[in-house]
């Protein structure tokens, strides 16, 4: 494979980077030449990935992450790690431990998280597509946010080989960009079966996406609209859903009412393998280095918390209690429970519907400092958090701006038919630019 | 010591012999090689790496499962067992909690009473051996300790029985026939260093119970038993309680000791290992053919090479001793029971004094001693100095001569065939003790014996006290006439 080298220099004024990599080789193939920045939490032979926790600086991945071995083959140029918030926690990318990324579409407030670094690099165009990851909204939040496009794929569906694990069984990795085209692009390279990585499956992804949706059947959940949702947000969102309308789509009224315990169960689940994942960080290995003249007990206590920011030791000591004895099945059992029927909510519904459609966010981006309270940051990660529990597809595109800010259409659909998101996503997006 | 009312029950950690680690492709063959050479991403728990289950390490699991007679259960499951410790590089082992691989299941030992008995086990599951901390310096104000994930990932199976057995005996017994199942199927090596470890539960009747952990030797075990039956048995004696407790066996000194550590109040946490999914293999089962297992190679050997119950029990307690004994048999039936009186009567002793594994003596080498016993070539009393001659230049790695060789620099043949040399020493004999030579005629029966015994120190034993007997009678009859 001949290498080739691309200078990459961008004017990084949002703090969308942690790492830039000046003059990035890469080969031939789909993505010759592309520049593709990788979010920090997905390990980079080489490159320093440190899931923006201080706890990692100076963590040197010796081996690629499937996806960025695809990428690479598929002859893009890694062009960069992105901010984020500290392993994935958070829905503002203000819990970097390296300082935010701001929106460019308003630098007076936050990109969306916890992906806001992949957001920012690629709707402020300094690179037409970018790899995030989406544990409870991470890569559709900030899409919305920022206005571009991105993809959370059916779980399963992408090797999570070398994603620094959040939340296991909730997170993939997926593809984000300027438009539905570059996200299909990006996802025909990343998608497919890994045998290192147990929990994927053997579906490979090669569409070109196509506008015609007549005849397709969407469900409106009226959760989607309902107490919380910014009034101005629903009414663009509906716009947005009488275009597909327009274009040959029915709507069909529906409900969800497992959505009630998704959010305390998406909480309980993801804080309890967090609490798991996070423990392997002592100073011993890499990152950090613990103080070697003191006891090991002592040591792990010192690193862990000079190396943690404040949201992940939050989560880690709510994951450690609920997975405690005699609180276990309180806590863990019950969330897998209220996981199930969301889980079957949506099998239901989307028995009846081909895809289920509504905002992705409730509001428009916040403004820095906002969402102090960390329960109101959960609060706002309501809607992206179902399809992250029932491992489905799900997709942001833009569909229009209040206070001039971008609104992102939200589109589900079944198990492993991430096609079918993406062919209604370019639909809408083909019908807006015409 | 009268060992009734004592009840032990055994945990078991085997690793499995398979070629690769449980959850990646390294090797697990590290034991001559230098610390984290055996390593990769994925078990040195760098952050980003996922498990991927080692189909033959089930396999293995499962043919253990099949062969104790435990039931392989339709869904098992792996779940992280979460806790700080330096040799534990993900901060959690993965392990089968509340679902194992199979429940159930005995093996038939035999009791002290004698006869069988069946030591009932509650489950077997599997799981990843933890690294190695080194320590470095005096252990108990040690300078610093250095950490070896060579261990890290080892296959692990971990088999618990019920408190069933008894003594600390019918412990070792249950250990031993279960080393010797696991070798039969060839998923265990006993021989490899810290290949087996084993936590112990016993209690005397109506005292707590207390759990004795990280025995790590067979003997181990039984001492460690021994040692904590008469602590619990003084404390009863003297109208104190025995604590429900862990203790920690320290192997050097023989003993058990208190483990006042937060460790006993450890909440590991489990849950679900989310990367990887259940395991579905209960129809394997019926696919595993399972080898000649112990008992039913006892029996064979009872039936076939006409071997007492003893020596067969002897004989095919261990593997590797079962095969050695047929391996010398193989060439004649006239060495049947020759072979077994001295393989298990005084070969096994002569390797364990010197610390030594049979594969380290080839079969033919002993079948050519046997040979030399059986023709009548040399007494059983040269037989045991070649034996050790042998065994000596195979642990010190010396040329090995053939037994044949040894015989002849050392002039161990029978003086039998050198009748007038022989002739020669009776004569002396009788000339020297002429005291025993009147008690003989006398009729007293120890001056024969005496006599025998005389001559035998002049051959320096290499002569058949039976033929000597029958010489020394002969001359004094002559003499008498
Ligand atoms: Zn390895």
């Amino acid at each position: 494979m001949a290498e080739h080298t691309i200078h990459f220099e961008p004017d990084d004024r949002y703090h969308a980077f942690l790492t830039i990599c000046k003059k990035p080789v890469h080969g031939t193939g789909v993505l010759a030449g592309i520049p593709v920045a990788v979010k920090d939490n997905i390990s980079t032979q080489g490159i320093e990935t440190t899931c923006a926790s201080k706890i990692l600086k100076g963590y040197i991945p010796p081996y690629d992450a499937h996806v960025v071995t695809k990428l690479k083959l598929a002859g893009a140029a890694i062009a960069g790690k992105t901010n984020m918030d500290e392993f994935g926690m958070g829905t503002t990318t203000e819990n970097s431990g390296f300082g935010p990324t701001t929106n460019p579409h308003d630098t007076n407030r936050v990109p969306g998280g916890s992906s806001g670094g992949s957001a920012a690099a690629v709707a402020s165009g300094m690179v037409p597509m970018a790899l995030g990851t989406d544990t409870g909204g991470s890569i559709r939040c900030p899409a919305a946010f920022c206005g571009c496009v991105g993809l959370k794929p059916s779980y399963g569906r992408v090797s999570r080989y070398g994603l620094i694990a959040y939340a296991n069984s909730l997170e993939q990795i997926g593809p984000m960009a300027q438009n539905v085209t570059d996200v299909s692009r990006l996802m025909q390279v990343i998608a497919g079966y890994d045998r290192r990585d147990t929990t994927s499956y053997d579906r490979p992804y090669t569409l070109i996406p196509d506008a015609h949706i007549s005849g397709l059947k969407m469900g409106i959940p009226e959760e989607y609209f309902g107490a919380g949702v910014d009034p101005k947000v629903a009414t663009v969102v509906q716009r947005a859903i009488a275009k597909l309308e327009a274009l040959g789509a029915t709507t069909v009224p529906c409900s969800i009412p497992s959505m009630e315990y998704a959010l305390a169960a998406y909480y309980v689940i993801c804080t309890s393998e967090a609490s798991s994942n996070l423990a392997r960080f002592d100073g011993v290995r890499y990152g950090l280095a613990a103080d070697t003249k003191k006891s090991w007990h002592d040591a792990y206590r010192e690193v862990r918390r000079a190396g943690f920011g404040t949201e992940v030791r939050r989560r880690i000591m709510l994951g450690t209690f609920a997975l405690s004895s005699g609180y276990y099945g309180k806590y863990y059992a019950k969330a897998q429970i209220a996981r199930e029927n969301v889980r079957k909510d949506f099998a239901r519904i989307l028995s009846g519907v081909d895809v289920i459609v509504g905002p992705t966010m409730p509001t428009i981006a916040f403004k820095l400092g906002e969402k102090s309270d960390p329960l109101s940051m959960y609060l706002s990660d309501i809607l992206t958090v179902p399809a992250n529990l029932a491992g489905i597809p799900a997709i942001s595109v833009p569909c229009g701006k209040v206070e001039g800010m971008p609104v992102g259409l939200q589109i589900m659909g079944r198990p492993f038919e991430d096609e079918r998101v993406i062919d209604v996503a370019f639909a809408y997006e083909q019908a807006v630019s015409t | 010591m009268t060992e009734t009312g004592i009840i032990v029950g055994l945990e078991v950690h085997c690793q499995l012999d398979t070629k690769s680690k449980l959850f990646c492709g390294c090797s697990t063959d590290y034991r001559d090689d230098g610390p984290n050479t055996h390593v990769c991403p994925v078990c040195l728990g760098l952050p980003g790496t996922m498990p991927v289950i080692n189909k033959r390490a089930i396999e293995y699991a499962m043919r253990v499962a099949k062969a104790l007679n435990c039931t392989v259960i339709h869904e098992s499951e792996f779940s992280r067992k979460n806790y700080f410790y330096p040799d534990l590089d993900k901060a959690y082992q993965i392990t089968q909690y509340d679902k194992p691989l199979a429940l159930g299941g005995y093996l038939e030992i035999e009791s002290d009473e004698g006869g069988e008995k069946r030591v009932q086990l509650t489950r077997i599951h599997v799981e990843e051996d933890p690294g190695r901390l080194v320590h470095m310096g005096n252990p108990e104000r040690g300078k610093y300790s250095l950490v070896d994930y060579n261990r890290a990932g080892i296959p692990l199976i971990e088999i618990v029985s019920e408190p069933d057995m008894r003594s600390a005996k019918e412990a070792r017994k249950f250990l031993n026939k279960l080393r010797a199942t696991l070798e039969y199927l060839s998923v265990f090596d006993s021989e490899k260093e810290g290949s087996l470890r084993v936590d112990a539960n016993i209690s005397i009747v109506g005292s707590e119970r207390v759990e004795v952990k990280n025995i790590s030797s067979y003997k181990g075990v039984e001492k460690a038993l021994n040692f904590e039956v008469t602590r619990q048995k003084n404390l009863i004696r003297r109208g104190l309680k025995v604590e429900r407790e862990t203790r920690h066996f320290l192997e050097g000194r023989g003993i058990t000791q208190s483990s006042r550590s937060k460790e006993q109040e450890h909440d590991y946490r489990y849950f679900p290992e989310p990367d990887l999914r259940p395991l579905h293999v209960q129809s394997w089962v019926k696919d595993i053919i399972l080898p000649e297992l112990p008992d039913a190679r006892r029996e064979r050997f009872v039936a076939q090479y006409t071997c007492s119950l003893n020596h067969a029990r002897t004989l095919t307690g261990e593997l590797r001793l079962a095969n050695f004994f047929e391996r010398v048999v193989a060439p004649d039936a006239a060495l049947y029971t020759p072979a077994a009186t001295w393989i298990a009567d005084t070969l096994i002793g002569e390797l364990n004094y010197r610390g030594m594994s049979i594969d380290t003596l080839d079969p033919g080498s002993f079948t050519s001693l046997l040979v030399l016993l059986a023709t009548g070539t040399i007494t059983d009393k040269s037989g045991i100095e070649v034996l050790r001659v042998m065994l000596d230049q195979r642990r010190d790695a010396q040329p090995c001569e053939t037994p044949d060789a040894i015989v002849t620099r050392l002039n161990l043949k029978k003086t039998s065939g050198d009748s007038s040399a022989l002739a020669a020493i009776i004569q002396e004999v009788i000339a020297e003790n002429p005291k025993a030579v009147e008690d003989y005629h006398a009729g007293k029966n120890g001056a024969m014996n005496f006599l025998v015994g005389c001559a035998m120190k002049k051959t320096r034993g290499r002569s058949d006290p039976k033929e000597l007997n029958r010489e020394i009678a002969q001359a004094l009859t002559n003499t008498e006439a």
